[in-house]
């Protein structure tokens, strides 16, 4: 693959599959079921100072 | 007692290997290095004896493993201790140099100390030494405490913090020396490079190991930033450090790449460095510390994903604006540029998550001068992530570019984001760490604050005029088509900038100073007797009910 067919690459089809990628991981965070475990998530790190596991 | 032998034997043969490298050396720089590997090495071989507990050998008792129960903080107070030292040296060496640019006298007229070799060792000093020291030693305390684990490898940790200390050493020396690869921001030869490259492995081991035997199952935002840190990390290094030695007994080596290829190479590394090293990572300590300060959840959780994966998709591309203008070709100078103007939107909402992370508890901006610390820190975290993207723009890049501008906005970034969440989770762990019940003095946190903020004002603000003056005064043509003013009237017209701008730096160090007094009381175990930051009102005359007084008669 030469420079020209790279950078053709880059700018079409690699672009596309990072910004569907990105798209991807952003959709996720907002699928309904995270909500809870995201709640849990930022208040784990207050559960340290307590043995209750 | 034959485990003992074999170690000791192998520190004590790698100091005479060290010795003949230094013996064979082909230039002067290397064969001192060669010195301090062979010292580095005895100075093991001396611990490893003199530490071994030669009673539970001689009866063959098993060394008991550790108690999984217990975090391992010994390599964390290390760290802490190692980020302040390194950081008042870091510091001072910058104070030094923009004296030096005031004051030419001050390179004393010898090559040790002239502005060019002690430059690269202020940057190094505060980068790699103040931040990587702090940032190694945060995702010790926060990846044990997040997962719940006691932290893996304990030897291997520990590998991490000398390795670390003798990375440094090396490179601070070399740079004395007149060592160089001439790569900003990663100056060390291929010797240290190497070097780096396994302890940065080790150190990946240690954090990915204690991940893997984490108890929680989730795995908390801030150990994300301090993973993607540490790999982007490696990758910037491997690629960018890419260089053939002229002799294996030598310091020099040449790039393997040349031109326009190998700049586009440094500032890949370069600017990732900045988007990794000092933002990703001190993301990493952010997210953490400030709930934990504030005693609140962060904002938004699944704010501080999206910041996660924006930054990581967007950084890694914004590298080329710092070749405006060159031969770099165009689009890819255009490509830098939009992707930095893209990363202003993550930057802000990163900002934003911390800052409203106080939202309900803004009083304690008035009452914990450690939350203080942390708002500032993220306003400067703001402030530079705009003026960043702003100065990526090639029309004000072509004023801005080789000013300083651009070391003005460096110091906003650093001082103010940078510095303040190190000191911020300083002050934070130091007592947790050394078991007391509170600092020394909340009251020093807040003279340190001050005079930290009035430094980074004169800092900023004396740049932002010297950049700006600066930019104008050399694209200034007369009518004949000649520039107007001579690079050296240039200089001088700076002078009085350059002043303020060492007086910002010195009442920077004087805040650190401060917080070494703090800590270094706090861990001697003093508490100092002191006003608290906030009083309660209450009268104790006023607060009883009225009695004797007749209640007031209603009218006939």
């Amino acid at each position: 693959m030469n420079y020209e067919e790279l950078r053709h690459f880059a700018d079409s089809w690699g672009l596309l599959f990072m910004a569907l990628l990105w798209l991807g991981f952003a959709l996720w965070t907002f699928r309904p079921a995270a909500k809870d475990m995201h709640d849990d998530a930022a208040n784990m790190i207050f559960d340290e100072d307590k043995n209750d596991v | 007692m034959d485990t003992l032998l074999m170690k000791a034997g192998g520190w004590l043969v790698l100091a005479f290997v060290a010795f003949a490298a230094m013996v064979l050396a082909a230039d002067s720089g290397f064969a001192f290095h060669m010195a301090i590997i062979a010292i580095a090495c005895l100075i093991t071989l001396w611990v490893t004896i003199s530490k071994a507990d030669y009673v539970a050998i001689g009866r063959g008792i098993l060394k008991a493993p550790p108690d999984q129960g217990l975090y391992d903080d010994d390599p964390i107070r290390w760290g802490v201790i190692a980020t302040i030292f390194w950081g008042m040296a870091g510091f001072l060496a910058g104070l030094y140099i923009a004296l030096q640019l005031a004051f030419p006298v001050l390179n004393l007229g010898f090559e040790y100390t002239t502005f060019g070799r002690l430059r690269p060792l202020h940057t190094s000093a505060v980068i790699f030494a103040f931040g990587g020291n702090a940032l190694i030693a945060t995702s010790y305390y926060i990846v044990q405490r997040t997962c719940r684990a006691r932290l893996a490898f304990p030897g291997l940790a520990r590998f991490v913090f000398w390795g670390y200390q003798l990375f440094i050493v090396l490179a601070a020396t070399g740079y004395l020396l007149g060592i160089t690869q001439s790569k900003e921001y990663a100056e060390p030869e291929w010797y240290v490079d190497l070097w780096l490259t396994i302890v940065w492995v080790s150190y990946a081991a240690v954090f990915i190991g204690t991940i893997a035997k984490r108890s929680e199952p989730h795995i908390y935002v801030a150990n994300w930033f301090f993973l993607a840190f540490i790999l982007t990390v490696a990758m910037l290094h491997l690629v960018n450090g890419l260089t053939m030695p002229v002799s294996l007994l030598g310091a020099k080596s040449y790039s393997a790449f040349a031109g326009v290829q190998d700049a586009l190479t440094q500032w890949w590394y370069g600017h990732n460095a900045v988007g990794f090293f000092l933002t990703a990572g001190f993301l990493g300590m952010m997210y953490y510390f400030v709930p934990k300060q504030a005693e609140r959840p962060v904002y938004s959780y699944r704010l501080s994903i999206i910041h996660f994966w924006s930054l990581i998709f967007l950084y890694i591309w914004a590298g080329p604006h710092h070749l405006h203008y060159t031969a770099l070709p165009d689009w890819a100078q255009t490509l830098g540029m939009v992707f930095s103007i893209i990363l202003w939107m993550p930057s802000w909402g990163g900002m934003i998550n911390g800052l409203m992370t106080l939202n309900g508890a803004w009083e304690k901006i008035r009452t914990d001068p450690i939350i203080r610390m942390m708002v500032l820190s993220l306003a400067f975290y703001g402030m530079s992530t705009f003026e960043g993207p702003m100065m990526s723009i090639k029309a004000v890049n072509s004023l801005s570019h080789y000013t300083d501008w651009t070391i003005g906005h460096v110091h906003s970034g650093a001082l103010g984001w940078n510095g303040m969440i190190t000191f911020a989770a300083i002050y934070y762990l130091v007592p947790r760490l050394w078991g007391k019940q509170r600092l020394y003095s909340l009251r020093m946190i807040n003279w340190h604050f001050w005079l930290a903020t009035m430094g980074i004002v004169l800092y900023a603000a004396s740049m932002w005029v010297a950049g700006i003056m600066q930019g104008l005064l050399w694209r200034e043509y007369g009518d004949d088509g000649y520039l107007v003013y001579s690079f050296s009237e240039v200089v001088s017209a700076m002078l009085p900038m350059y002043l303020i701008r060492a007086v910002g730096g010195l009442l920077y160090l004087a805040g650190a100073c401060v917080l070494v007094y703090n800590v270094w009381m706090t861990i001697a175990g003093h508490q100092r007797d002191e006003k608290p930051m906030t009083e309660t009102p209450h009268d104790p005359e006023a607060d009883k009910p009225l009695a004797g007084q007749p209640a007031a008669v209603p009218a006939e």
